[in-house]
């Protein structure tokens, strides 16, 4: 069995930070392995540690610098890793859902994993969307938002929870080649233990361009274009208590008291 | 042509999404000078309709296909009303079914997706607004396209409230059963416990800044020290350092408390949703830049590690040492 994995590389905005452009400065970025990828990540490696014969694929979009963290993820325990990625990816001014659901779908076809595991959203542009996506491009059946996971592999069936609003789950069976895009709290994502990273150092990381997976540069073209980027104004007029923990922590306390909190 | 939004029910019950949605969708439709037309789908859609039909809507087509959401027959149901009537803007909810199905519907019709709008500007081209970057920056986007897919984020646009005189319209789809490979059980709420955070009157909320599960005893204390019920936002049950009926937000629980306490907790619009109706907001975090002071009424803009030892002290208690 084979288990394609979507990792994304993406971009933490610092406390403070500066906008050039359309786009947040470099300088006040960092960059992680997105969070909900990780647990993605996460639930491929157990499937292979539960499972005979599963090879873990992690596929990503992104710049010789999102190889930090896709080594990340094969240090978690993935077996190899496919990193697409080329001048006219480069250009583009963002990668829309249809874009990035094209390459990874061309990435697919050809790897022709049984399952893939993506992450809900990425942290910073929050589409929410790929996964799905991917899915209808490659009439794979599909499940959004899952948080519990349990694969009958002779059955062909991934039964899973859907976790919806207002602390209520859905319950329900995919048949597979499925796409389920992975919530958070699904596991507990493990750390890296340094002899996973020593070997991820030897694990085969391939890098496509889009002629290599079988596209052309007209794939990143969008009817979409990012006009404005801002910091949203404040909605907010909270009192600021100001000065010392000392003194913040009294006047806090004071409010408390004279609310009926605590008494004395 | 027209605007076509796409409605939410659960267990019964519209969500109230669907009138949200057709607020959005009436100030869509009035930009472009088009109508305004509602799909209904499964459950009991007559019943569903009647409630749907608000001022402004001039069209509600149920679907009786199903009584609870599958993917499957909401993806051919939207499609072919989709074929019949051509409209320029498909509106759904960015809502977890909404996107279990919305990208599907975009990806099968070619219609250029934005998702989680929080304004729109109608027009050629439509601008969208979106939240990026956790909320830290709002982006505009112009979709250039005839027609077009887009999803918006819940309590953004007030409810339609007025009654309206609809057309109400039954639209048969074709659905192939066969193709849907998706079986929806059924439900099962999460949470329950020996707590209910719904019913205390304080609540200490603890957020990603305690870092540690180590440091939990430090909230604890306060709660305790204040006679106040623990809470947290979802990284703290993700990570297993308190139960799921702890969880306040979106997919968690709503609380209404009279003095909310949010301790190293951001404010994200997913954790906002759950207590912004508390009648007292009090947050503590290291970043004056956090969306939670956007809600809260008051602020200590300090590293928690130094205020609620404080804090604790001046009630007469200990802090742990953590």
């Amino acid at each position: 069995m084979k288990i394609l994995v979507t990792v994304k590389e993406v971009a933490e905005v610092e406390d403070e930070f500066e906008i050039s452009g359309l786009d947040i400065a470099d300088s006040s970025l960092e960059y992680d392995l997105n969070e909900w990828d990780d647990y993605a990540v996460e639930e491929a490696v157990q499937i292979s540690e539960e499972h005979d014969d599963v090879e873990v694929v992690t596929v990503t979009i992104g710049p010789e610098r999102a190889e930090e963290t896709v080594r990340m993820a094969l240090a978690k325990g993935a077996d190899r890793a496919i990193r697409v990625w080329d001048d006219s990816i480069e250009d583009a001014q963002f990668l829309d859902v249809d874009t990035k659901a094209e390459i990874i779908a061309a990435v697919a076809e050809e790897e022709d994993p049984d399952f893939i595991l993506s992450g809900v959203q990425a942290g910073d542009d929050a589409n929410g969307a790929t996964g799905v996506a991917v899915a209808e491009r490659l009439d794979f059946e599909w499940g959004a938002v899952v948080n519990a996971l349990d694969l009958d592999v002779d059955e062909g069936v991934a039964s899973v929870h859907r976790e919806l609003e207002g602390g209520v789950e859905e319950l329900t069976d995919i048949e597979i080649p499925a796409v389920l895009t992975i919530q958070t709290g699904i596991n507990e994502p493990r750390y890296a233990s340094l002899r996973g990273i020593r070997q991820a150092q030897r694990k085969p990381l391939d890098v496509q361009t889009l002629d290599d997976v079988g596209l052309d540069a007209s794939v990143v073209d969008s009817e979409i274009e990012r006009t404005d980027m801002y910091e949203p104004e404040s909605e907010g007029d909270a009192t600021l208590w100001e000065g010392s923990a000392e003194d913040t922590a009294n006047e806090l306390a004071d409010f408390l008291r004279d609310k009926g909190v605590v008494e004395g | 042509m027209s605007v076509l939004a796409v409605t939410e029910h659960r267990r019964g019950e519209l969500r109230d999404i669907s009138f949200e949605i057709i607020t959005a969708g009436r100030e869509l439709a009035d930009e472009l000078g088009e109508d305004l037309n509602l799909v209904v789908i499964g459950g009991d859609v007559d019943g569903f309709a009647e409630d749907l039909n608000r001022d402004g809507v001039d069209t509600i087509y149920t679907v009786n296909e199903g009584e609870e959401f599958n993917h499957g027959i909401y993806k051919q149901a939207i499609e072919q009303l989709h074929a019949e009537l051509d409209p320029t803007a498909l509106l759904t909810p960015n809502s977890v079914n909404g996107l279990d199905y919305t990208p599907a519907v975009a990806e099968s019709l070619d219609l250029p997706l934005v998702t989680d709008a929080v304004a729109l500007e109608g027009g050629q081209p439509v601008e969208v607004t979106r939240e990026q970057y956790g909320g830290k920056v709002e982006t505009t986007y112009d979709v250039d396209a005839d027609q077009y897919a887009i999803s918006i984020r819940s309590a953004e646009w007030p409810t339609a409230e007025d009654a309206g005189d609809a057309a109400i319209e039954s639209f048969e789809a074709d659905i192939d059963h066969d193709a849907i490979g998706a079986t929806v059980n059924g439900f099962e709420e999460v949470g329950g416990g020996d707590v209910d955070i719904t019913e205390a009157d304080v609540l200490v909320s603890i957020g990603r800044g305690i870092e540690e599960e180590e440091n939990l005893p430090l909230v604890e204390s306060l709660a305790d020290t204040l006679g106040a019920t623990l809470s947290s936002s979802r990284p703290i049950v993700d990570n297993g350092w308190l139960p799921k009926n702890r969880q306040v937000g979106q997919s968690g629980k709503v609380v209404e408390p009279d003095v909310y306490i949010a301790i190293g907790i951001s404010g994200a619009v997913q954790h906002v949703a759950g207590m912004k109706g508390a009648d007292t907001i009090i947050a503590i975090n290291t970043d004056p830049n956090a969306p939670i002071y956007d809600i809260a009424d008051y602020g200590i803009v300090d590293d928690l590690f130094d205020v609620v030892p404080q804090l604790i002290e001046e009630f007469g208690g200990e802090a742990p040492d953590v």
